[in-house]
């Protein structure tokens, strides 16, 4: 095992989450989300300009000399969090994370630029791959021929955003620019994170890797990050909840004492937070695997996934119980929450995956 | 001399130096280590520290193993050590302090902790063991249970009733008590796993002097939360490798036996595996956030998640071994010296763990006490609080 992960946030994580926090108290309350998902334009651009292109947090992996801030997986993590607890409508999980890390591993001039486009934020990257697609999988709907390629990808989520789509086939990676896909919105369970269907019909394409091997590798180390820091989004949705249902059942007064005060209740939110504390090691553990390009990446992926995926939707249903009728209407903001939470327990890869895969990487083979 | 690293590290190579563990007897290095204050440096010169920060004992201990010095077998007077000697520092006389430090230090004197009785489990300050006093003596009537290493110890820190006519918090004193006092009974209290780690004790007309008063009379209940609580900042200390606790037998059995294999203990041991490691993630931040000077409010649950864990773990290997799960290493009745979760069979861990969730608190106490202090909901209404200790039911 490599040297011992740092499970802390440093000052200067907490400063950068303090703001975050306040940007997203200042823009992104619960309100105005549930009526922006709503209409054709779910997505907060305007947010994602003060986040991304203001606050410079788009290029929080890219370094410095290709035009980015030089910070690693562990500050992406945080920002994370605080997009999990305020459900944030914005393709950060999917430009700044896995777009940019799927760029970070390329070595072609096109990468590098496209890189700096996207560590701007002023340009939004998507990897053209179901939203559902775990590290290892491989991808064959796009065929890329005198380079040009065609195909169709459902389930890509942030696709009505982006402006540039990096999209995988068997002959290698290729940038595709927006305006020349057909992205068809689906109608997505989880609207804060909505999914598309992009159709390429000999669009012109860009290749971003030297060859198909390192094209490969690029999008695996790209979902291996997005899956790993998806934990912390998944904590960040656990922790909003926990935190909110523990306010509601302190005030909720019924049998002329708080619900609160009530064992039954009480027992339930403790066990809640015993597993809001160990995601939120394995959350940190991921982000520092990733941050260190530890050799333990693999499996602190594979570990906080198959842990924390779970912890989060079982926080959401619970809390939505523990709301009582209130949590079941659609003013309440928890539905966003639990189906945030059930949509990231598919997305980068499912439970029973990371777990099949961890299985092989610890020796624990299925018989 | 400043007592930071450095200076530490050079005041235990010179003591080394002046006794040399190869050619020193055990006892008088021992001893000597206490008196040149590095036996726990936190505590206060003359009574075997030297007032320097708590986190500096982890370099005095890496000096002293790096030169094979032998230890004070902390593991067989973990009572003494965790509960009796902070509470004697906290709140006993000076007389008290000299008497009772060095011998428990060393391991010359061993302690147990005479607490918990047949009828104050989760409730302990409903207590009913009695002291009455007589002129400077007091006499103590009553049973206690659930007491490790009586068999062997020296010494017990008691808590028993000293006035029934105020309510229950109240009316409790703490007490050093002499086990080789003649009416002190010690039983062997037999457990499922067929051994017994436990005793019970039986009091009869038991003698304590008034000089053996930890605190002041009445204080008793204020002075056990000032131990538990020192207890509680205790863990923490050592890092735990992966697949370091109970899985551990579990995977090897994995690894080294595929005919035992099928999907559905596949996918549980998977589940749990990845559990483990998360709870050993969260017990590794915790040891940061202490080492950081930020103890979190994680320790709360460390026991909690532990307690299930064992179970869970140490019930899917007894399913594992299929045939060999039927069988039992050993059901005679023995009194261990040091209790280890994890040795002898799969049976044996099985039947032990079920002990996690109850001893040191149990889950249900402790998932109040996540509830209530740490997550601040408020506490179910009490019947008991105003009430005088001998009106209460039981």
């Amino acid at each position: 095992m490599s040297a011992q992960p740092d499970l802390l946030y440093s000052e200067d994580e907490e400063a950068l989450r303090a703001a975050v926090r306040d940007l997203l108290a200042d823009h992104c309350a619960a309100a105005a989300v549930l009526a922006r998902v709503e209409t054709d334009a779910p997505h907060d651009r305007g947010l994602w300009k003060h986040l991304a292109e203001n606050m410079g947090l788009a290029g929080l992996l890219v370094p410095e000399r290709h035009g980015g801030q030089g910070a690693s997986h562990r500050e992406a993590a945080v920002v994370l969090e605080e997009l999990g607890r305020s459900v944030a409508p914005l393709p950060y999980l999917t430009s700044a994370v896995i777009a940019t890390e799927a760029l970070l591993a390329c070595d072609t001039v096109e990468a590098t630029g496209l890189l700096a486009a996207l560590a701007s934020g002023r340009t939004i990257g998507a990897l053209a791959v179901p939203l559902s697609a775990g590290p290892g999988q491989e991808f064959t709907a796009v065929r890329e021929e005198g380079g040009a390629v065609t195909g169709r990808v459902t389930g890509v989520a942030d696709a009505g955003v982006a402006d540039v789509f990096l999209v995988p086939t068997a002959n290698g990676l290729y940038a595709v620019d927006a305006e020349h896909a057909t992205v068809e919105p689906q109608t997505s369970f989880d609207r804060t994170r909505p999914l598309a269907a992009v159709t390429l019909a000999d669009a012109p394409a860009r290749p971003l890797a030297a060859d198909a091997t390192r094209a490969a590798s690029a999008v695996r180390r790209a979902l291996r990050a997005g899956a790993g820091l998806l934990v912390s989004e998944q904590l960040g949705v656990a922790d909003w909840l926990l935190t909110e249902t523990v306010r509601y059942t302190r005030e909720r007064h019924q049998f002329n004492r708080p619900v609160g005060s009530f064992q039954a209740l009480k027992h339930r939110l403790a066990h809640l937070w015993l597993e809001v504390v160990n995601a939120r090691a394995v959350a940190r553990n991921a982000a520092d695997a990733l941050a260190t390009s530890s050799d333990d990446t693999d499996i602190a992926v594979a570990v906080a996934q198959a842990y924390a995926a779970p912890v989060a939707v079982h926080v959401a249903e619970d809390a939505l119980q523990l709301h009582g009728g209130i949590g079941m209407t659609w003013e309440h903001p928890i539905h966003l929450y639990l189906k945030r939470a059930k949509a990231d327990s598919i997305a980068l890869g499912t439970v029973g995956r990371h777990r099949e895969e961890l299985a092989e990487l610890v020796d624990l083979r299925a018989p | 001399m400043t007592l930071d690293a450095a200076g530490l590290r050079t005041l235990t190579r010179e003591f080394l130096t002046a006794h040399p563990p190869a050619t020193t007897p055990r006892e008088e290095f021992l001893g000597a280590r206490f008196d040149a204050g590095l036996a726990w440096v936190h505590y206060p010169r003359g009574l075997g520290g030297l007032g320097a920060p708590r986190a500096l004992q982890a370099v005095v201990d890496a000096e002293l193993e790096a030169a094979g010095a032998p230890d004070n077998n902390p593991r067989a007077n973990g009572i003494g050590l965790g509960m009796a000697a902070p509470t004697v520092l906290a709140v006993g006389t000076d007389e008290q302090k000299r008497r009772f430090l060095k011998p428990l230090w060393t391991g010359e004197e061993i302690w147990c902790q005479l607490f918990s009785e047949p009828g104050a489990g989760s409730d302990l300050a409903a207590l009913g063991t009695r002291a009455v006093l007589d002129g400077d003596t007091w006499t103590v009537n009553g049973q206690k249970v659930w007491t490790s290493g009586a068999h062997n110890a020296r010494f017990a820190i008691l808590i028993a009733r000293t006035d029934p006519d105020v309510p229950k918090h109240k009316g409790i004193t703490y007490f050093v008590c002499d086990m080789t006092d003649p009416g002190v009974d010690v039983r062997p209290l037999r457990q499922i796993t067929g051994e017994a780690e436990f005793n019970e004790v039986f009091l009869s007309d038991v003698r304590i002097p008034d000089a053996h008063r930890l605190g002041a009379v009445g204080d008793g209940w204020k002075v056990a939360q000032t131990t538990l609580n020192n207890e509680r900042v205790a863990i923490g200390g050592a890092r735990i490798p992966r697949e370091g606790g109970l899985i551990r037998p579990v995977a090897e059995t994995w690894r080294a036996r595929p005919e035992l294999r099928t999907g559905d203990l596949h996918q549980r041991l998977m589940k749990l595996w990845v559990e483990a490691e998360a709870a050993r993630l969260t017990g590794e931040r915790l040891r940061q956030q202490l080492v950081a000077g930020h103890p979190g409010p994680e320790g709360a649950g460390m026991k909690l998640g532990f307690a299930r864990l064992n179970q869970e773990i140490s019930g899917l290997e007894v399913e594992l071994l299929g045939e060999e799960g039927l069988l039992y290493d050993d059901w005679t009745m023995r009194r261990p010296e040091i209790v280890d979760f994890a040795g002898r069979e799969a049976g044996y861990r099985y039947l032990r763990a079920k002990g996690n969730s109850i001893e040191g608190g149990t889950s249900e106490v402790l998932l109040n006490i996540v509830a209530e202090r740490v997550l601040g909901l408020p506490p179910e209404p009490r019947t008991d609080k105003d009430v005088a200790w001998k009106d209460l039911a039981r």
